[in-house]
């Protein structure tokens, strides 16, 4: 048959490749701004939402975002002197960009890295916000390993303590839908809010425990109920806070915020 | 073959359906239907890629040659499927993470390489398109079944809107956890297909 010659072969697979290709360009490259205003939206969504402005599951518009974003200050920290850094604009940084990039980025050795999280932006994005005119709390970018994924997430800490949990969310991770993808479940983040993170000697003591916790005990106060049928997803969030607050990380940033207070 | 238009759009609904008959597409059956949102933007993709995927390479059967067929199909499915996931990304942005692999997942769909090649590659295009639109609604009955069932028992809901008070709460319901997990919807198919061949005899295998 004609259809089986060489050159018909080649003809056909180089026709199909290139009517392929250019509708999957097409539509990528048309539909790419929109997807990146959904992104952009999504993560200050996750970030109202650790800050508590927004309910989790409550459906706001864009501009709606947009205003209550206002009231979040970003800055950016150097994670080893935990000193602010000016010269970079804290709205265009990008953390897990920059986490990628050799040049502003370091390994994080292996003995410390618990949180499983090889490369580290040598600055961090933190957010903080205020309502009527006050700093009431911290947003610290969080992430670690978990079971299939590296989640992304959000920690809100109490500015007057900075010891607080004030509320834990993720906007990207892809642990397994009802088990360990619970970490998006309303009712498990409701939890994280008012557990202490650190203990009176400055150790990071928050942990998820397996099973239940046992309310009225002195440890319950650093305690958040294991999800159930994901060990290692409750240990990957616990392994991420333990790293990100902890000296490795956060806490030079945190030490200097206690020592002249949040500003 | 069934050469009818009207069989060839409606005999995939029940009396050949793709899943319960055929067995096909049985691994995002069971992944996607924890909820009845993600399982209804899940069959229109299907919807979607196989119309279009059946009606491709029906156009162009005739200059395919036989050598290259399967990769050319699987090139025009990937390419549909990724259109559809960048569509969604753009414009169902939360539906799309909480699908995230499974859009990608349609090009292994058994069912759309199936008909491009036991039905596509022999009609032509207007069959085809209607062979692809009867498939995909086959499989959509049965994901809908499995979607209403899975999150009307595990989580007392219908598209997120409760249904059930749930114990939780302070109401009577509490949730079937089984349910939201992948063996139930094992057990939803077997059942459905238990009813689909008490009700159409014919399809009962020959000991």
């Amino acid at each position: 048959m004609a259809n089986d010659s060489v050159g018909r072969t080649f003809g056909v697979a180089l026709g199909v490749c290139l009517v392929c290709s250019v509708l999957v360009s097409a539509a990528a490259v048309s539909l790419r701004p929109t997807q990146a205003v959904n992104k952009t939206l999504d993560k200050k969504r996750n970030i109202l939402m650790a800050a508590g402005l927004l309910k989790s599951g409550e459906v706001a518009s864009g501009e709606r975002i947009d205003e209550l974003y206002q009231n979040i200050n970003t800055r950016v920290v150097d994670l080893a002197t935990g000193e602010y850094v000016d010269g970079v604009d804290p709205i265009a940084y990008d953390q897990r960009r920059a986490a990628k990039d050799p040049a502003q980025s370091e390994l994080v050795p292996a003995d410390v890295d618990i949180a499983n999280v090889k490369r580290r932006a040598l600055h961090a994005s933190v957010y903080l916000v205020s309502q009527k005119g006050k700093i009431k709390k911290v947003i610290l970018p969080v992430h670690g390993l978990g079971l299939w994924s590296t989640l992304y997430g959000f920690v809100a800490l109490d500015a007057r303590d900075l010891n607080t949990v004030r509320g834990l969310v993720y906007y990207e991770h892809a642990e397994t839908p009802g088990l360990g993808g619970e970490v998006d479940n309303p009712s498990w983040k409701a939890l994280w809010d008012g557990k202490k993170a650190f203990d009176e000697s400055g150790a990071v003591r928050i942990e998820v425990i397996r099973g239940k916790v046992v309310q009225g005990r002195p440890e319950t106060q650093y305690q958040v109920d294991g999800l159930s049928g994901a060990t290692i997803t409750s240990r990957g969030v616990r392994d991420m806070l333990r790293y990100w607050l902890g000296a490795e990380a956060f806490g030079p940033y945190l030490a200097k915020l206690k020592e002249r207070g949040v500003s | 073959m069934a050469d009818k238009p009207r069989d060839v759009l409606f005999r995939p609904l029940f009396d050949s359906n793709p899943i319960a008959l055929l067995s096909l597409g049985i691994c995002s059956a069971l992944a996607v239907t924890t909820k009845l949102e993600t399982t209804v933007t899940m069959c229109l993709a299907v919807i979607f890629v196989l119309c279009c995927s059946n009606m491709a390479v029906s156009l162009i059967r005739n200059f395919i040659p036989a050598n290259i067929r399967i990769i050319v199909q699987m090139t025009i499915i990937a390419s549909l499927v990724i259109i559809v996931d960048q569509f969604l990304r753009a414009y169902a942005f939360d539906i799309s993470k909480q699908l995230s692999v499974f859009v990608g997942l349609i090009i292994t769909n058994c069912i759309i390489m199936g008909r491009a090649e036991a039905f596509a590659s022999q009609n032509g295009p207007g069959l085809s398109f209607l062979d692809g639109l009867g498939n995909a609604l086959g499989y959509s009955v049965i994901l809908l079944v499995v979607g209403i069932l899975r999150e009307l028992f595990g989580s007392g809901s219908l598209f997120g809107v409760p249904m059930f008070a749930l114990a939780a709460e302070g109401g009577w319901y509490a949730p079937n956890g089984l349910m939201l997990l992948p063996p139930s919807a094992f057990f939803i198919i077997g059942l459905f297909i238990w009813a689909l061949r008490s009700w159409k005899s014919d399809q009962v295998e020959e000991e």
